[in-house]
């Protein structure tokens, strides 16, 4: 079991409210990600969890009972750090095997459980060697054991994927998640990458500033964002934003600016009605933008001029200038499109996205 | 590397290390030179024929024999080590968890008490000897290993404790933090991470402490007064350097024979602490 709930979590160090009163419930055998911009407030919250960073205020729980005055190991957790933070003068198996000789565990159950997490992780011929001989893959995956072996009710982790190249990166996610779904352990997981929210994460908690912008399932972070810098954030290449004037044309609302004149599909212009005559900002994704062509007649349109092509083999990027305002679009690999191209472009209606000019909330 | 034209290499680095060389072991070579070179040429004027500084033809044991058959010099060796070993272990242990807390734990005035225990390595011995006199005197210690084994940490304590606290600051928070997660109480987390960590930091804070105390002078002179209870520094000046007459021979293989101890410390434990060092803290 490894239910975890915070309520009303707030930090303070000094006079900055590093957290802002976070609640949130976390699941038995949920992978939870919490995604965010470098000092929103995550790895704190995840220390707070851990024991290793006193709370100001608020309750954390652990299967129903609450852990704020608990020693780290007495939480039952185990931790895997952003570097790792492996013991250097001792081997990979006393690594593995130190948190068990801590807690006074017989030898033969020691020596299975360091085996048995060896054996997941494929680091069984390591076991004799110093940290100081594995590359920065092998490192990790011991850290892992590390964890692993305590059989703990929760793991936490700080950004561990953060010191390996990409390619290797790519690859430890798949496993992350393959052991996730083998161990089917709560797992919290502290990340500055939405690549690896997204991925990773049963539900995604994104913050900022201190406070929880939205939680929820990738997915509907990725289409129904609560305000604008969750739809900034999620999703690469990033949403694209225009400040724009709702105004009344021919009985049908239109959302302009400098380079843009489009009729607002029906179901946009309803949840608008309130705004004729204000700013709002619109949002749509770069793979919601198509070159447009004859079938695309009754989507909002615009044109642009091509000032930058990216080619990256399974798509195109396209960095378009839009009156005063810069755009990115994706379209498919097989475009004819080089620079300076006058283009119109058409938005998927379903892909519009539009959010209070103060205050950044979806409409 | 020094790229280019050969005559590079030799004036920018061959040249003046090959002077810096001499300039360092040049004392070590006279002090060896005078220790083996009979007392008829040690004390003939140098314009005298046949004057030759630097080598000498008949070299003789006799001045290192005098050293040992007619000076005490044996004691003072062995007080010499024994004073030093002891202050540096009893230093090396407080400058351990002294620095450990100053650089690991928050509690009040830690800054100014780690600024406190460093002013206290300012005040020259020079000026505590005396207050330390009347102390010593009091308790009856003086003329005994033991006024020097408890002053000595006095000026070791300080600068082991400054030494543990930067290298402390070097090694990274999370890996104490996973071992407490582990199930390591902080002093566990400390005897079986920090410290095993640190030692490349506690070796060269024991070496240094050791040649502090080996080459001190002052305390020795003045709290030390009996021939069989003076050390090496103390023994060798005061036995032999008798009113005006410097007895050369004895009182240079005393020197030499007074550095090797530190010279064979150092090299042993050089190689230790450097492949310590190589090794990674960087987990």
């Amino acid at each position: 079991m490894g239910q975890v709930v915070l309520k009303g979590i707030n930090k303070f160090f000094d006079s900055v409210h590093a957290v802002k009163d976070v609640n949130l419930q976390i699941h038995d055998k949920e992978f939870v990600v919490f995604v965010g911009p470098s000092g929103c407030g995550k790895t704190t919250t995840l220390r707070m969890i851990a024991g290793l960073e006193a709370i100001s205020s608020g309750d954390i729980s652990i299967d129903g009972n609450v852990v704020n005055e608990l020693a780290p190991m007495d939480r039952d957790i185990a931790m895997v750090f952003q570097n790792y933070a492996l013991y250097p003068h001792m081997s990979v198996y006393d690594n593995m095997a130190f948190g068990l000789k801590m807690r006074k565990f017989e030898k033969p159950e020691i020596d299975k459980r360091v085996r048995e997490a060896a054996d997941i992780l494929g680091i069984g011929e390591l076991l004799k060697r110093k940290p100081r001989q594995l590359s920065g893959g092998q490192r990790q995956r011991v850290a892992l054991g590390r964890a692993i072996v305590r059989h703990p009710r929760v793991f936490l982790f700080d950004e561990p994927l953060s010191n390996l190249d990409a390619k290797l990166r790519v690859q430890m996610r798949v496993e992350l998640k393959k052991l996730h779904q083998r161990l089917g352990t709560t797992a919290i997981y502290v990340t500055h990458d939405q690549v690896e929210a997204m991925t990773l994460g049963d539900r995604v908690v994104v913050m900022k500033d201190g406070l929880v912008q939205q939680v929820g399932e990738p997915l509907e972070l990725y289409n129904q964002p609560a305000n604008k810098f969750v739809a900034g954030f999620i999703g690469s290449p990033a949403m694209n934003f225009a400040a724009v004037t709702v105004a009344e044309a021919n009985g049908s609302l239109i959302a302009e600016n400098s380079g843009l004149r489009i009729k607002l599909p029906k179901e946009t212009a309803q949840r608008l009605r309130g705004h004729v005559g204000h700013e709002v900002t619109l949002g749509v994704r770069p793979e919601d933008l198509t070159v447009a062509g004859s079938g695309d007649l009754d989507h909002p349109c615009f044109d642009a001029v091509i000032e930058v092509v990216e080619q990256l083999g399974s798509e195109i990027l396209l960095d378009m200038r839009v009156g005063e305002g810069v755009m990115v679009a994706s379209v498919e690999p097989t475009a004819r499109v080089k620079v300076s191209d006058k283009l119109r472009f058409a938005m998927r209606p379903s892909g519009l996205h539009v959010f209070d000019a103060k205050t950044e909330a979806a409409i | 590397m020094i790229e280019g034209a050969r005559w590079r290499k030799w004036v920018f680095f061959y040249v003046p290390m090959a002077l810096f060389l001499l300039f360092l072991l040049f004392p070590f070579y006279w002090m060896v030179i005078t220790s083996v070179r009979p007392d008829g040429e040690l004390y003939r004027p140098w314009n005298s024929i046949n004057y030759n500084p630097f080598w000498t033809w008949k070299p003789t044991w006799d001045h290192v024999r005098y050293l040992f058959e007619e000076t005490l010099f044996a004691s003072w060796l062995w007080n010499t080590t024994f004073i030093a070993l002891a202050s540096t272990a009893i230093s090396l242990v407080c400058g351990v968890f002294a620095g450990y807390a100053l650089s690991r734990l928050n509690f009040p005035f830690a800054g100014s008490l780690g600024t406190g225990i460093f002013i206290t390595y300012l005040v020259p011995q020079t000026l505590l000897f005396i207050p330390l006199a009347e102390i010593i005197r009091n308790y009856r210690l003086g003329d005994t290993p033991w006024s020097l084994i408890l002053t000595y940490p006095t000026f070791l304590i300080p600068f082991c404790t400054w030494l543990m606290m930067g290298y402390f600051k070097a090694v990274p928070r999370e890996l104490e933090e996973c071992a407490r997660i582990d199930g390591a109480s902080r002093w566990q987390a400390m005897l079986y991470i920090v410290i095993p960590v640190a030692i490349p930091g506690i070796l060269s804070a024991g070496i240094f402490a050791f040649t502090l105390s080996w080459n001190e002078f002052i305390y020795a002179l003045v709290f030390l007064s009996s021939p069989e209870q003076k050390t090496v520094p103390v023994g060798v000046t005061s036995e032999l350097i008798r009113g005006d007459v410097f007895f050369w021979g004895p009182l240079m293989a005393g020197a030499l024979l007074g550095s090797i101890p530190v010279a064979i410390a150092y090299s042993f434990f050089v190689e230790h602490y450097v492949a310590g060092l190589t090794g990674s803290v960087k987990g």
